[in-house]
């Protein structure tokens, strides 16, 4: 089914001489394609406006290939979208089918709309995701240049063929060695830098932090749905119940019944409001984060390559061997030294104010979206209240 | 009969009559001894598990009467189905439904969806194949019935099973296309029993009810949870199913005033006491859900309790210092949150699960009263069995001639004359006190769920507008991120 959506992402797509969307995708089985919209003046692209049709794995191909690429040590890369997970929705579908049995039709219809929300929520969240992957890109001053992008952006033919050349030829080498970056930074290679080495303590510490509260925040917005779900059964319960009752109290049961059938849609938005501006958020931020600590992992390791080659000076320097030769190779390791610390320092400094200025923009809307939602319930109740008050 | 002049006499059982619970027959228990059908019973005929006619009136009734009040011992004859054979099912057994009308009738199947046909899961059990797949053709027959929701009513040895007999109908002469009455074994005996000393119905081959059985309804009586037991009501369940559609399906017998009367005849008793019925099975699943309700509530409390702290330290970690604040403001409403959903959770279980629950044990004691009332009834129909027995018991003496016997006759009948006057009385008293209790009940039952659901959202909207509040503080707390 096609859906159309609007972007939603924090205030990235500012820069007019590159605009970058996802208007529209599409999902086949579980497979989703996002068609990737892009406005530009830039005259290095072929057209002012123009779409291509994009998978998961293009993205995953375009991030490996900014991360594997040396120019770009210095620069935190923005953190790969997750791949699109309909796993719980698809379980829970094939659930509710085996139960069709033990529930009215009416139930299972609410219970299959709900899913079909849910459905749509992933949905939703994977298009947005990895939107703001490429505006993020776009807006680098660095990496909106990449001309690997701008093949992401431009090229209308299948990319899976580019993709599996790419794999090849990099072999993942670096994402492994990344891998193991929190041994080596906790390790300590020695710090020159007080900003470094504050940063260090802080990521380290700020990232597990993160990383928990995200998980947490998970299965509070899980118990939100699951009483969401409770609503359905209880009201279509409570409506077989007034639909059989021939009493006086027939009036009772249908006005509750009613007030939870409208409980649960604003449950289940609360759940997935707070799932999208806070779960999300720090999930987000987690990854990003963690771009953050690969960057500073490659900045110790090219600080230990440096000092790596001071050592083979020295050695050179004894032994009288090969001395212009190590002493271009030092000169070398600083250079790329020098020019991951300058970079890395202007990438975390502006990081920095990057995820306060997410935090109170989702922390406002978060609250806001709570106090609406509890003023409808509020209404909800007082009406019922009056309702059932005045039989 | 007009009727069976069109019919093809019946031919015995062949391969393509029988249905699964035929084979039956062959699993007879052989090492209780008796097994009584292998020696004298046309096996073929036989597997039909209908009795002959005569059989039924000519027994002593006491032998074979669920109902007996005495405590008959159970026969040890390894009977434990209708369509076993008894002692005396030893001749010949005639099926009732010709080939003509066969491919026509349509077998309403058990298992139906319709509002008014769904039977409890845990008692309904499948039916054939071949039932099913006449109900997917739809038919083309006027009316279908149906036997499902088999229920143990009362305890001890006067328990009973009562049945829902489901009547779908298009024809005009019936109150309503869909409608049902609740029936027991008895009910079904006695409707063979009017239909079979009818002068208008001479010549019919009237369809026969399956059989009494005193060990399996014994076994019923004691505990129905046993497979055996399970097996033997649906056996009799089936039976009785298949003797009415049978019934139905021979056009003089629909006609009858006393068919339509079984199928259709309703008081207000027995109306209610389905609603009651439906209404505790609804209250129970009811009050499943909110049991989760509370279980899932409660875990919300307990990850948002994590949570808050969780933010907490994070809020710890952070260097920019207004979101260092934000961040533990945040905990600080979420630690709000968790109290708030604490009182929620009681609420749920305090006044709304406690609430459904009272009134399932309540609507057992109602539904104990409609016992208690077909107890009296019952006894007030033995009563008058009993004396219809001692009338005629005095009618013999007479003949016999045997004067200071006749006297003590004469004088149980005046005993059980006067018996029958006071259990008759007493049934309509108590019919009279059961519906006003019931009617007082009904009242009650509405002021106080309304009550009990008024000081529930309440008390839910008083946390809502907390909630508000703790979410307006933050607003600020938010916009101060800088």
């Amino acid at each position: 089914s096609s859906k159309t959506l609007r972007s939603v992402s924090v205030d990235l797509n500012h820069d007019a001489s590159l605009l970058i969307d996802i208007p529209d995708a599409l999902c086949e089985r579980d497979k989703v394609k996002f068609t990737v919209h892009t406005k530009t003046t830039l005259s290095s692209f072929q057209k002012p406006d123009f779409s291509v049709p994009r998978q998961h794995e293009d993205f995953i191909w375009l991030h490996d290939t900014l991360v594997e690429t040396e120019d770009y040590a210095g620069l935190i890369i923005p953190p790969a979208p997750p791949k699109p997970d309909f796993d719980s929705p698809r379980d829970k579908m094939h659930k509710l089918g085996e139960g069709e049995a033990t529930m009215t039709k009416e139930e299972y219809t609410k219970m299959k709309q709900e899913l079909e929300a849910e459905y749509l929520a992933v949905f939703k969240k994977t298009v947005q995701v990895h939107e703001i992957f490429l505006q993020r890109l776009s807006s680098h001053p660095v990496l909106s240049k990449d001309r690997n992008f701008q093949i992401f952006l431009e090229y209308d033919q299948d990319l899976s063929v580019r993709r599996k050349n790419a794999k090849e030829m990099f072999g993942g080498f670096f994402k492994n060695m990344v891998k193991s970056a929190d041994e080596v930074l906790i390790s300590g290679v020695k710090e020159v830098d007080d900003f470094f080495e504050q940063e260090k303590t802080f990521l380290l510490d700020y990232y597990s932090k993160i990383k928990d509260s995200t998980a947490k925040a998970e299965k509070m917005t899980r118990a939100h749905k699951n009483i969401a779900d409770d609503y359905i059964h209880i009201s279509a319960t409570l409506n077989s119940l007034a639909a059989d009752d021939m009493t006086a109290n027939k009036k009772n049961l249908e006005k509750l019944s009613d007030l939870f059938e409208k409980f649960r849609k604003v449950e289940g938005r609360v759940a997935s409001d707070q799932d999208l501006k806070l779960t999300e958020l720090l999930r987000y931020y987690m990854r990003d984060i963690q771009a953050a600590k690969d960057l500073l992992y490659r900045r110790a390791r090219a600080l230990a390559d440096y000092e790596n080659s001071n050592k083979a000076l020295d050695k050179a320097r004894l032994k009288s061997k090969d001395i212009p030769q190590a002493e271009e190779h030092q000169r070398q390791c600083l250079q790329k030294f020098d020019k991951l610390s300058e970079s890395g320092k202007k990438e975390l400094t502006s990081f920095k104010g990057r995820r306060v200025v997410a935090f109170r923009k989702n922390f406002i809307e978060m609250a806001e979206l709570e106090i609406k939602h509890a003023k409808n319930s509020v209404a909800l109740l007082q009406g019922c209240i009056e309702l059932l008050k005045s039989n | 009969m007009a009727a069976s002049s069109d019919r093809n006499p019946p031919p015995f059982p062949t391969a393509e009559e029988s249905e699964p619970g035929l084979c039956d027959m062959a699993d007879a228990d052989s090492d209780e001894g008796e097994d009584i059908f292998v020696s004298n019973s046309n096996p073929v005929s036989v597997s039909r598990g209908v009795s002959q006619p005569d059989r039924v009136s000519e027994e002593p009734s006491d032998l074979f009467s669920e109902e007996a009040a005495s405590s008959t011992a159970a026969k040890a004859n390894g009977v434990h189905s209708d369509d076993d054979n008894d002692l005396f099912a030893d001749t010949n057994v005639e099926l009732s439904t010709d080939k003509s009308s066969s491919s026509a009738r349509k077998e309403p199947s058990g298992p139906r969806h319709a509002s008014t046909f769904t039977p409890s899961p845990a008692a309904m059990q499948p039916t054939s194949l071949e039932q099913l797949e006449e109900e997917e053709a739809k038919d083309s027959f006027d009316v279908d019935v149906a036997v499902t929701n088999p229920e143990k009513i009362g305890d001890g040895m006067n328990a009973y099973v009562a049945y829902k007999v489901s009547t779908r109908t298009s024809l005009p002469m019936f109150r309503s296309k869909v409608f049902s009455v609740r029936r027991r074994f008895s009910d079904f005996l006695g409707l063979y029993e009017k239909l079979s000393v009818k002068q208008s119905l001479h010549g019919c081959i009237i369809p026969l009810p399956p059989e009494k059985s005193v060990v399996g309804m014994t076994k019923v009586k004691v505990g129905m949870d046993d497979p055996s037991s399970v097996e033997f009501v649906e056996r009799r369940r089936a039976a009785l199913e298949r003797y009415l559609q049978r019934v139905v399906s021979h056009p003089s017998l629909l006609q009858d005033p006393d068919v339509r009367e079984f199928l259709e005849r309703e008081d207000w008793f027995e109306d209610k006491f389905q609603e009651v019925e439906n209404e505790e099975q609804q209250l129970r699943k009811l009050h499943v859900v909110v049991d989760s309700l509370v279980i899932h509530r409660k875990e919300l409390c307990g990850n948002t309790a994590v949570f808050a702290k969780s933010l907490a330290m994070l809020g710890n970690s952070e260097d920019n210092t207004a979101l260092s604040r934000a961040l533990s403001q945040l905990a600080e409403v979420e630690d709000k949150m968790e109290q708030l959903h604490q009182e929620q959770a009681a609420s749920d279980f305090f006044i709304f699960a406690e609430l459904l629950g009272d009134y399932i044990r309540l609507l057992g004691a109602v539904r104990g009263c409609f016992d208690q009332r077909m107890r009296a009834w019952q006894r007030w129909q033995e009563a008058q069995s009993t004396l219809q027995k001692k009338r005629e018991a005095e009618a013999k003496l007479l003949w016999a001639n045997k004067p200071d016997k006749l006297q003590q006759a004469k004088e149980e009948i005046t005993e059980w004359e006067a018996r029958v006057t006071q259990y008759e009385r007493d049934f309509d008293r108590i019919g009279m006190t059961v519906r006003k209790e019931v009617l007082r009940f009904e009242k009650e039952k509405a002021k106080d769920f309304k009550s009990q659901i008024i000081k529930y959202l309440e008390a839910m909207l008083q946390s809502q507008q907390r909630l508000i509040k703790f979410w307006e503080a933050f607003l600020p707390e938010a916009k101060a991120i800088a």
